[in-house]
C-alpha cells in the first residue's frame, strides 16, 4: 500500500505564524533595522570610507594622531583599572554573603543595589567636593597627617567613580555563580580528600570563574564606553569624550569619530559576548540540582569585625555620591571646606521653577520609550516563543545586541542617518526632532524590557493560549485577552525599569538634543554641573533624577515580587 | 449512512526526518466515545492535537461530522478540548472563563449569562462562578475546564490525560462523570490516556498507538482477550509471552516450556501469550514445571514469579484465608488454560 501523496502545506502553517504575526514581525523588523541597524552600520561604513571607496585610510590617521593612541591607552587603562577597583569591593562582599552566616548579608544586598539608582555622572561633581584635592577627605588628611590621596586625579577620578558605581555588576554575577555551587560538590570534594586551598583552586575558584567573568567584563564594556563621566569629570583624553568632541566640534563629516565609534562598538560588543558567553557555562556548570549554595558557617568575633568593617567601608564609598550630591544639592556655598558652608532649600527652589519643563520632557520620552519597547518586547518575545518563523532568533538577538551599542555610537549613527531628513511644515531636521530621542532611548533599552517580556511569556503555559483558541479565540484575541494580561506583571516591570534607566542616559540625549526647550532632565544636570553657580541646581535636579529612578526600580521589583507570589498561589491554575 | 464524527484518513505527521504519526486511519462514530491509548510518545496526544487543529498533517486528512477540516485553524473548527493542566485562565473568574467560547460566537449577553449557569450546574459548581480558578481544588478545576469546553456545544470533545493531575480516589469518580456526562449530552468524545485501567473503563472502543501507528483497535474486551501483536498483549494487563514453535496438532514448544491444545491458524514460529490468572500452581506437577523466584502479596491476588527453564512466568493467584502459599525457591507444577491463550507471530 503506497502512502498518500504528501499534502502542501502552507508556508505560515508550517511557522506556526498568522498574518497578525508577519505584521508584528514586520513591525519589530522595520523598527531595529530604521533605529539600530542602519546607524551603527552607517558609523562603521563612514569609518572605512573616502567618499567614493572602502579605505583603511581613517584608521591609520587615528594611529598616527599621539592624542588618539593616548586616548584608546587611557579608556583602556580606565576600564580595566575600573574593574579591579569593583573587583576589590565585590569579591569579599560575595564571599562573606556565601560563605559565612550573619546579619551583614542583608547589608550587603542593599549595597549591591545602592550604586545602581544613580548613574555615576550625577555623583561625579559631588564626588570631586568630597575626595577631591581640596575635598573633604584630603582636607581632613592634611590636617590630620598632613599628606593627600589623589583619588580624583585626572584619570584616577573617572576610575573611582565608575570602579564604586560598577561593583554591584560583579557582586551580582558573583554571589549567584557561588549560590548555584552545590555543598554536596563541596562535601564530595572533602570527602575525597580536599581541604583549604586545594579545594577553593579546584572546585569553587573555577566554579565561580564564569560568573565573575560575566560581571567583570560588562564593567569593563560600560566603562569603555561612557561618555558622561569622563566629561563631568573634564577629563577629554579618553576614547569616548574625543568621540563626542570631534563629533559636535569639527562636524558630523568628521571621520575621526566614526572610527573611534567602531572600535567603542566592537569591543563593547567583545565585552558582552565574553559575558554571555561564560554566563551560558554558568548554567552548564550547575545542571545538576544544587541544594543552593556552599555551606555556611558562624564567623569568629575578630572575623566579624573584620567583615563589618569591610562592609562599613565599602557602604560608606558605595554611599558617598549619593550623600555627596545630597549635600551639594543643599549646600549654599561648599569649596575648599569639609563640608558646606550653609545648607539651603533655594537650588529645590530653582530647578522646580526653571526645569520643570525638562522633568516633563523627560517623563514623556521615556513614557514613549517605555512604551515603545514594551510593545516590541512583548511581540518579539511571542514571535520567538510561540511561533516557527524562520529568523525569530536573529530578530531576538539583534535587539538584544543593542545591550552593547553605547548610547555615544547610536547618537551619531542617527545624527548622521536623519540629520538631512527634513520634517514636513516646521523644515526640522528629524535627528533632533524629540521624538528620535525617545526613539533612541526606546532602542537603547529595549533588552531590559525584552527580557522581562520574554521572561514573563516563558512561565505562561502554552495551553492557556491552544485552550482560548480550541473556545474560538483568533491569534489576535487571544493576545489581547490572554497573553497580555496574563503578561501584565513582566510587561510592567520592562516598563518601569526601561522607563527609569532612560530618565538618566546622557550620551545620545547630548548628541540629540539641540534646543533647552525639548532637553530631559539628565540634559539639565550636565548643563547645570557645567559652571559653578549651576552646581547647586544641577545637584537638586540629580537627586531629584535618583529619587524617580529609585521608587522606579523599587516599584519595578515589587511588581515582579508581586507577580512571582500569584503565580506560586495559583500555580495550581497554570 | 451519516458520516462519522471524527474521520482521520491516512494522516501522518512529523518534523525534519522524524516521524510522529504514520499513516495512521480511523474514525469515531457520532456519541462514540473513544479512546486513543499508548505510551507517552506513541503519538497519541499528536494526534489529538491535530484533531483539535493545532498543527497540519504532513499527509491525509481530518474530517469532523464529514467536514474537511485540515486547514481550518483551531478557532474555526468549533471542537473542545479539555486540557491536562486544565489551562483555566487565572486572571478571569469561573463564570469569565466559562462565558469566553460564548463572548467569541456574538451570543447574547443575556443567553452568555444563562448558559454559562447552565453549565456551571452541569458540573455540579453553580455557585463557584465569582470564584478564581486559584481558590478551587483540583477536582473543581477539572469541572470548569470541563463546563468551559462544553458550553459551546461542540461537534467533538476531546480530553487529553484529563485525570492524570488528580489523586487515584478523586480520578475513579471523576471518570464515572465525564462518562454519565458524555452519555447524557450524546458527545462524540476522544479522550487520550496512557493508562489502559483509564481507557478500558471508560471507552466504547480504544486505538492502540506505539511508534506513530496504531497496533490494534476495538471495544477494550476484545483488545484484552484477543491482543493482534505483543505489543498490545504486553500493554494492556500483564502476560506472559513466550517465543518457540507451534505445530499444527496445536501443540506448542519453547526451551524447557511446552503447552497443547491451542487453536492453530499457522504453524511455525510463534509465540504464545497468556495472562497471569490464567496459570493455575499445584504442588506436583504432571508435565510442567517451575520454580518460585518471587513472591508478591497483593492482598486479594498473590503474583508469583515463576521460573520456568529460561522463562520467566508470571502467575496471579486468588488469595483468601488459609489458601495454600508457595515459598519463594519451592517447586511448582504449572497447568495453563490453553483456551485462553493466544498465539501470535
Amino acid at each position: 500500500m503506497s502512502l498518500p501523496a504528501p499534502r502542501r502545506v502552507g508556508l505560515l502553517a508550517r511557522w506556526e505564524t498568522t498574518p497578525f504575526h508577519l505584521i508584528c514581525a514586520g513591525t519589530v523588523a522595520a523598527f531595529l533595522v530604521a533605529f539600530l541597524i542602519v546607524p551603527v552600520a552607517t558609523v562603521v561604513f563612514v569609518a572605512f570610507w573616502d567618499g567614493q571607496s572602502l579605505t583603511l585610510v581613517h584608521f591609520a590617521d587615528f594611529f598616527r594622531t599621539s592624542l588618539m593612541i593616548e586616548a584608546t591607552w587611557n579608556s583602556i587603562y580606565v576600564a580595566l583599572m575600573a574593574v579591579v577597583v569593583a573587583t576589590i569591593i565585590a569579591v569579599p562582599l560575595a564571599y562573606f554573603t556565601v560563605r559565612f552566616r550573619f546579619k551583614g548579608a542583608a547589608l550587603i544586598q542593599t549595597l549591591g543595589v545602592i550604586p545602581l539608582v544613580m548613574p555615576p555622572f550625577v555623583g561625579a561633581v559631588a564626588m570631586q567636593l568630597v575626595y577631591g584635592r581640596n575635598g573633604s577627605v584630603n582636607l581632613l588628611l592634611m590636617d590630620w597627617f598632613g599628606f593627600r590621596l589623589p583619588f580624583m586625579e585626572g584619570l584616577n577620578g573617572v576610575i573611582f567613580v565608575q570602579g564604586l558605581h560598577y561593583f554591584p555588576f560583579i557582586l551580582l554575577n558573583l554571589s549567584a555563580a557561588l549560590a548555584n555551587i552545590d555543598s554536596a560538590m563541596e562535601e564530595s570534594a572533602q570527602n575525597l580528600g580536599a581541604s583549604g586551598w586545594t579545594l577553593f583552586s579546584k572546585i569553587v575558584f573555577p566554579l565561580a570563574m564564569p560568573g565573575y567573568i560575566a560581571g567583570a567584563a560588562l564593567v569593563f564594556a560600560k566603562v569603555f564606553d561612557d561618555l558622561a563621566t569622563p566629561l563631568l569629570l573634564n577629563v577629554n583624553n579618553m576614547l569616548a569624550p574625543q568621540a563626542y568632541l570631534r563629533i559636535t566640534s569639527v562636524g558630523l563629516a568628521d571621520p575621526m569619530g566614526y572610527v573611534i565609534s567602531t572600535i567603542l562598538v566592537v569591543l563593547s560588543v567583545v565585552a558582552v559576548w565574553l559575558s554571555l558567553l561564560s554566563l551560558k557555562n554558568r548554567d552548564f556548570a550547575t545542571t545538576q540540582r544544587g541544594g543552593g549554595g556552599l555551606s555556611k558557617r558562624e564567623l569568629r568575633l575578630w572575623e566579624k569585625i573584620g567583615a563589618y568593617a569591610f562592609i562599613a567601608v565599602a557602604l560608606i564609598l558605595a554611599l558617598s555620591p549619593h550623600f555627596g550630591i545630597l549635600m551639594l544639592s543643599l549646600a549654599t556655598v561648599w569649596s575648599f571646606s569639609v563640608i558646606p558652608d550653609a545648607f539651603t532649600f533655594a537650588h529645590y527652589i530653582t530647578v522646580f521653577r526653571d526645569a520643570g519643563g525638562m522633568m516633563a520632557n523627560t517623563v514623556l520620552y521615556c513614557g514613549i520609550a517605555a512604551l515603545i519597547d514594551v510593545v516590541l518586547g512583548t511581540m518579539i518575545a511571542y514571535l520567538v516563543l510561540r511561533t516557527k518563523l524562520p529568523f525569530r532568533q536573529l530578530i531576538d538577538q539583534i535587539a538584544m545586541a543593542a545591550v552593547a551599542v553605547p548610547g555615544l555610537v547610536l547618537g551619531i549613527g542617527i545624527l548622521r542617518v536623519y540629520f538631512d531628513v527634513k520634517l514636513p511644515f516646521s523644515g526640522e531636521s528629524l535627528a533632533t526632532f524629540w521624538v528620535m530621542l525617545a526613539i533612541a532611548y526606546a532602542v537603547r533599552r529595549l533588552p531590559y524590557a525584552l527580557r522581562s517580556c520574554t521572561a514573563a511569556l516563558q512561565q505562561l503555559h502554552r495551553s492557556l493560549e491552544e485552550a482560548a483558541e480550541c473556545l474560538g479565540g483568533d491569534k489576535s484575541v487571544v493576545m489581547r485577552k490572554i497573553v497580555v494580561p496574563l503578561m501584565a506583571g513582566g510587561i510592567l516591570a520592562g516598563f518601569v525599569t526601561s522607563f527609569a534607566t532612560a530618565a538618566v542616559e546622557l550620551a545620545s540625549t547630548l548628541l540629540l538634543v539641540t534646543r533647552d526647550a525639548s532637553a530631559p532632565l539628565s540634559y539639565g544636570i550636565y548643563v547645570y554641573m557645567q559652571s559653578a553657580a549651576g552646581r547647586g541646581p544641577g545637584a537638586a535636579l540629580g537627586v531629584i533624577a535618583v529619587v524617580v529612578v529609585a521608587i522606579a526600580t523599587w516599584a519595578a521589583y515589587r511588581v515582579a515580587e508581586n507577580d512571582r507570589a500569584r503565580r506560586a498561589r495559583e500555580g495550581v491554575a497554570a | 449512512m451519516s458520516a462519522p464524527g471524527v474521520e482521520i484518513d491516512r494522516v501522518s505527521f512529523g518534523y525534519g526526518s522524524t516521524k510522529i504519526l504514520d499513516d495512521v486511519s480511523l474514525r469515531v462514530e457520532k456519541g462514540e466515545f473513544f479512546a486513543f491509548l499508548g505510551p507517552s510518545g506513541s503519538g497519541k496526544t499528536t494526534l489529538l492535537r491535530l484533531v483539535a487543529g493545532f498543527g497540519v498533517p504532513n499527509a491525509g486528512a481530518v474530517r469532523v461530522n464529514g467536514r474537511d477540516v485540515t486547514d481550518v485553524p483551531p478557532w474555526k473548527r468549533n471542537v473542545g478540548m479539555v486540557f491536562q493542566s486544565y489551562a483555566l485562565w487565572p486572571h478571569m473568574t469561573v463564570a469569565k472563563n466559562v462565558a469566553f467560547g460564548l463572548e467569541r460566537r456574538n451570543v447574547s449577553k443575556a443567553e452568555i449569562g444563562k448558559r454559562v449557569a447552565a453549565a456551571l450546574d452541569l458540573v455540579g459548581l453553580g455557585a463557584y462562578g465569582e470564584r478564581r480558578p486559584a481558590q478551587l481544588s483540583g477536582g473543581q478545576q477539572q469541572r470548569v475546564a470541563v463546563a468551559r469546553t462544553l458550553v459551546i456545544e461542540p461537534d467533538v470533545l476531546l480530553l487529553d490525560e484529563p485525570l492524570s493531575n488528580l489523586d487515584a480516589k478523586l480520578r475513579v469518580e471523576m471518570r464515572q462523570e465525564i462518562r454519565e456526562l458524555q452519555r447524557k449530552l450524546g458527545l462524540t468524545t476522544i479522550y487520550v490516556t496512557h493508562d489502559q485501567e483509564e481507557a478500558n473503563a471508560i471507552a466504547d472502543r480504544i486505538a492502540v498507538l506505539d511508534g506513530g501507528r496504531i497496533q490494534q483497535l476495538g471495544a477494550p474486551m476484545d483488545l484484552y482477550d484477543r491482543p493482534a501483536n505483543r505489543f498490545v498483549a504486553a500493554f494492556l494487563g500483564t502476560a506472559n509471552l513466550i517465543e518457540g514453535d507451534l505445530a499444527a496438532d496445536g501443540s506448542f514448544r519453547a526451551d524447557g516450556f511446552a503447552l497443547a491444545g491451542l487453536a492453530v491458524s499457522k504453524p511455525g514460529k510463534a509465540c504464545v501469550s497468556f495472562r497471569p490468572h490464567d496459570v493455575t500452581l499445584s504442588a506436583e506437577g504432571r508435565n510442567l514445571t517451575g520454580t518460585i523466584q518471587h513472591r508478591e502479596f497483593l492482598g486479594g491476588n498473590i503474583r508469583y514469579v515463576v521460573t520456568v527453564g529460561p522463562h520467566r512466568v508470571t502467575v496471579d493467584t486468588v488469595h483468601r484465608r488459609d489458601f495454600r502459599v508457595y515459598e519463594v525457591g519451592a517447586s511448582v507444577g504449572l497447568s495453563i488454560d490453553a483456551g485462553q491463550a493466544s498465539v501470535l507471530y
